[in-house]
């Protein structure tokens, strides 16, 4: 019964969702101010189509967490002897699943939006609904007509074939619903958008309304991105923490956009400036989540990430891609020239830092786009090639170093217009700290160019960072203000975990015999043995290494090669030392033939740092939102006490003087 | 001025601006993409099959990618126990010899398929950075696809757990 309910759930919702499409669009052809017959089916239609896609995705988690055999995707993803927690995360390592979660949240973001929203216009609104329920139903086609979830097999099987081990493990089992979670986000940015859009109400109040979403999008895809790189550098075992793969391309291409989008919003929030190119940020974002879906579940790629690959599923979504986009961007090429021009600005002002800036994130943005697509495009000729590390860093760099200099000194900036000679003692301070610390670590040796830059910048990033509160009482700062410095902070250690991982990283290779002892760094590695060892769906080989750090006490590490046997493959479990200033990562290899073994070894110092910076950048957006609902709900708080005392005056003054 | 013609003059002022931002971005976005045709034409890692090696080689340390099958019986380990020696064949006779240091993947076999990322040496063995194998059934490298069913076949046969 799960499946059926589940199923009739999803074709309910695709019902209301063409409601939802005809009453915001009936409300939008009715001349302003009448009142449209069908506009008050909006907000309820989202509302309800948001419980019953919830609950489908919820009645196919409790199928995976029972583990329905009688349901084909449960049988070909799934295996009763996984532990519990992978089964049910396994509800979104397929396909399907994950198709299904993405329509879920989509619709639960449309349901937010139409319960609590109260701020825009009800044109507005009725049109961005519209928008929303468009993209859904796109969705729920795909879902019911070409990757149904909940098919039966007409026999029930014996046991299921289980889960692809490499998505075996808690970090990667709550990265893809953070990352789906962002590209709607995103979704519900770019509805926003084209409701302004199509209704002429591009301006400040528009703004607000949109920012919270954008700020939650991009903390989201932030913490995604962060997520993946971690598990990309400890899962896979080969050292590193970002591959330029096209999949993670995917995540950090709407990553970028939502930047530009973010900062973009607030100018547009605060100064009435930025209309158009908001707009285009909003369709652009949108559209690279689009195409990172596409890219990733099509098929076009392969990968761990892409489930799909039967073609119809890829044609699917380039139609659904080509017409989202192509829809948003003509609509956008028709109205962009009726949006009144907002406020001006000089060049050397905060407003013509954020433009230069968002210009150097599109620019990186078509540089990754470019990379990631080329191999598609010659694989149209025949040619097969693949575009890496040697393409993407430095071309990448050209605009980024440009732009980390100008994010030093945008928040120091007034508003509209500004002397630069005004803050030449913050400028000639963050010149010193860059030409300082790159003359310092030249004196030591020798480093590629681009992390000695990475070295240069990140502390003069960091000391900029906190400049904008110089001068400032601290506690009246704004929360939001906060956010700013802390996610700019970030930038600076991420930065300098980059940096270091690429200038000082030592490698040791070697085989080695039970008892031998390597150096790496600092750290003695002894290979006290190996032994195999089992869990509930794997068998290992497991390597003791006893780790001292300049003759002190010995830390065990204890690297594994695991094999699964549903489905049947092999995995290598690196092992981790974390050090206050950097991390020693250790792999086991094969065995040779003469009884010693493979082992693989480095120390990188301050490589956590990547991550710290990642976690760092997301916590500035969430003081950001935080800061921003605040100032909203004391706003809301206060407009509703004026209401209130407005009210009881009134009931008081026509009280009847008492005759006497 | 009257007040209206100085708004129109604001006016005038703000959609001029608008136009020096538009052709700004585009600039940008130009010159971006210009950069990416450039560099991707010089950066961009060409994929070989053994027999394309052996009758066309590429340059002498450029990267290229060489993707086939390890032969039977070509792979020996070196006295240092991370260095491997081993023939990558195609559909032809000809046989890249390659050479790698490092921890091998998880199902490298002989007989299995490979792509390895590197470079050509002097002496005209392919230094391998990096090997990439079958990771799983759904898990091909993408240049191995092509490589007839038959031998997909087989080795989906041998490592599928049917439902059936």
């Amino acid at each position: 019964m799960i499946a059926e309910i589940g199923l009739a759930a999803l074709w309910l919702a695709a019902a209301l969702a063409v409601l939802q499409m005809v009453s915001g669009v009936m409300a939008l052809r009715v001349p302003e101010g009448e009142a449209a017959p069908l506009a008050i089916y909006t907000r309820p239609a989202a509302i309800l189509q948001a419980f019953l896609a919830v609950l489908s995705f919820a009645l196919l988690l409790y199928a995976f967490a029972i583990t329905d055999l009688s349901i084909k995707l449960v049988a070909s993803n799934s295996h009763s002897m996984k532990p519990l927690i992978y089964k049910v995360t396994g509800t979104w390592g397929n396909h399907e699943g994950s198709m299904l979660l993405w329509v879920g949240v989509l619709a639960a973001s449309g349901g937010l939006l139409a319960a609590f929203e109260k701020r825009l216009p009800e044109r507005t609104m009725g049109a961005t609904l519209a928008v929303q329920g468009f993209v859904a139903l796109g969705f729920y086609a795909f879902l019911l007509l070409s990757s149904n979830p909940f098919e039966r097999l007409p026999v029930p099987a014996d046991e299921g074939t289980g889960l692809n081990p490499l998505l075996q493990d808690i970090g990667l089992a709550f990265h893809p619903p953070t990352l789906y979670a962002g590209y709607v986000g995103l979704s519900v940015a770019f509805s926003l958008a084209m409701g302004a859009l199509l209704t002429r109400e591009v301006n400040p109040s528009f703004a607000r309304v949109m920012r919270p979403w954008v700020l939650g999008a991009w903390v989201l895809l932030t913490l995604g991105i962060t997520a993946g790189s971690f598990w990309a550098y400890y899962e896979l075992g080969w050292g590193g923490w970002w591959f330029w793969d096209p999949v993670e391309n995917a995540s950090l291409m709407p990553w970028l956009a939502a930047t530009a989008l973010m900062h973009s919003v607030s100018v547009l929030a605060a100064r009435d400036a930025l209309r158009t190119w908001t707009i285009m940020l909003g369709v652009l974002a949108f559209s690279m989540s689009m195409l990172g879906t596409f890219l990733v579940r099509s098929g076009v790629l392969t990968s761990v990430h892409a489930f799909a690959v039967d073609p119809e599923r890829g044609s699917f979504i380039l139609a659904l891609l080509g017409l989202y986009i192509g829809g948003a961007f003509t609509i956008f090429a028709l109205r962009a020239g009726a949006v009144a021009e907002g406020k001006r600005f000089a060049a050397a002002s905060r407003e013509g830092a954020l433009v230069f800036n968002n210009l150097m994130l599109s620019a990186i943005l078509a540089i990754v786009l470019l990379g990631t697509l080329y191999p598609l495009l010659t694989e149209a000729f025949d040619v097969r090639v693949s575009v890496g590390p040697p393409y993407f860093n430095p071309a990448s760099a050209i605009f980024a170093i440009p732009m980390l200099l100008v994010m030093a000194v945008g928040p120091l900036l007034r508003w509209r217009a500004d002397r630069p000679a005004r803050i030449q003692f913050e400028i000639l301070l963050i010149a010193a700290v860059v030409i300082g610390a790159i003359a310092l670590v030249s004196f030591f040796g020798s480093y590629p160019l681009l992390p000695l830059l990475g070295l240069g910048l990140a502390p003069a990033l960091a000391v900029a960072a906190v400049l904008p509160l110089r001068g400032r009482n601290l506690r009246r700062v704004p929360v939001a203000t906060w956010g700013m410095v802390l996610a700019h902070f970030g930038v600076a250690v991420s930065l300098f975990g980059m940096a270091c991982e690429g200038a000082f990283t030592e490698e040791r290779l070697a085989a080695v015999a039970p008892g031998g002892t390597e150096q790496v760094g600092d750290f003695a590695v002894t290979l006290e043995g190996v032994a195999p060892v089992a869990g509930p769906n794997w068998t290992a080989i497991e390597a003791r290494l006893a780790v001292r750090q300049d003759g002190g006490k010995p830390v065990i590490l204890t690297p594994q090669a695991r094999s699964f046997w549903s489905p049947p493959q092999a995995t290598s479990e690196s092992a981790l030392l974390t050090k206050w200033n950097g991390q020693l990562y250790a792999v086991i290899g094969n065995r040779a033939e003469d009884g010693r073994w493979q082992l693989r070894l480095w120390w990188k110092p301050f490589v956590t740092c990547i991550w710290y910076g990642g976690i760092l950048i997301a916590l500035g957006g969430v003081l950001a939102i935080a800061g921003r609902l605040r100032v909203d709900i004391k706003r809301r708080r206060a407009a509703v006490r004026g209401a209130g005392r407005r009210a009881d005056l009134e009931a008081l003054q026509p009280l009847p003087v008492p005759a006497e | 001025m009257s007040r209206g013609g100085a708004e129109r003059e604001q006016g005038m002022k703000a959609k001029h601006q608008r136009l020096v931002l538009v052709v700004i971005a585009v600039l940008a976005i130009v010159g971006a993409g210009l950069l990416a045709a450039w560099s991707l034409r010089n950066q961009a890692n060409y994929f070989y099959l053994p027999e394309q090696m052996a009758a066309d080689p590429p340059e002498i340390g450029q990267a290229v990618r060489l993707g086939g099958m390890v032969q039977a019986g070509s792979l020996k380990t070196a006295a240092d126990g991370v260095t491997v020696h081993f023939m990558v064949t195609g559909k032809t006779d000809a046989a890249i010899p390659v050479r790698y240091s490092g921890i091998l993947p998880d199902l490298f076999v002989e007989g299995s398929g490979v792509v390895a990322e590197g470079s050509l040496g002097p002496d005209g063995v392919f230094i391998a950075t990096n090997l990439l194998a079958k990771h799983d059934e759904n898990y091909v490298p993408k240049e191995l696809e092509g490589m007839g069913t038959k031998e997909a076949a087989k080795i989906a046969a041998d490592t599928t757990v049917g439902l059936d």
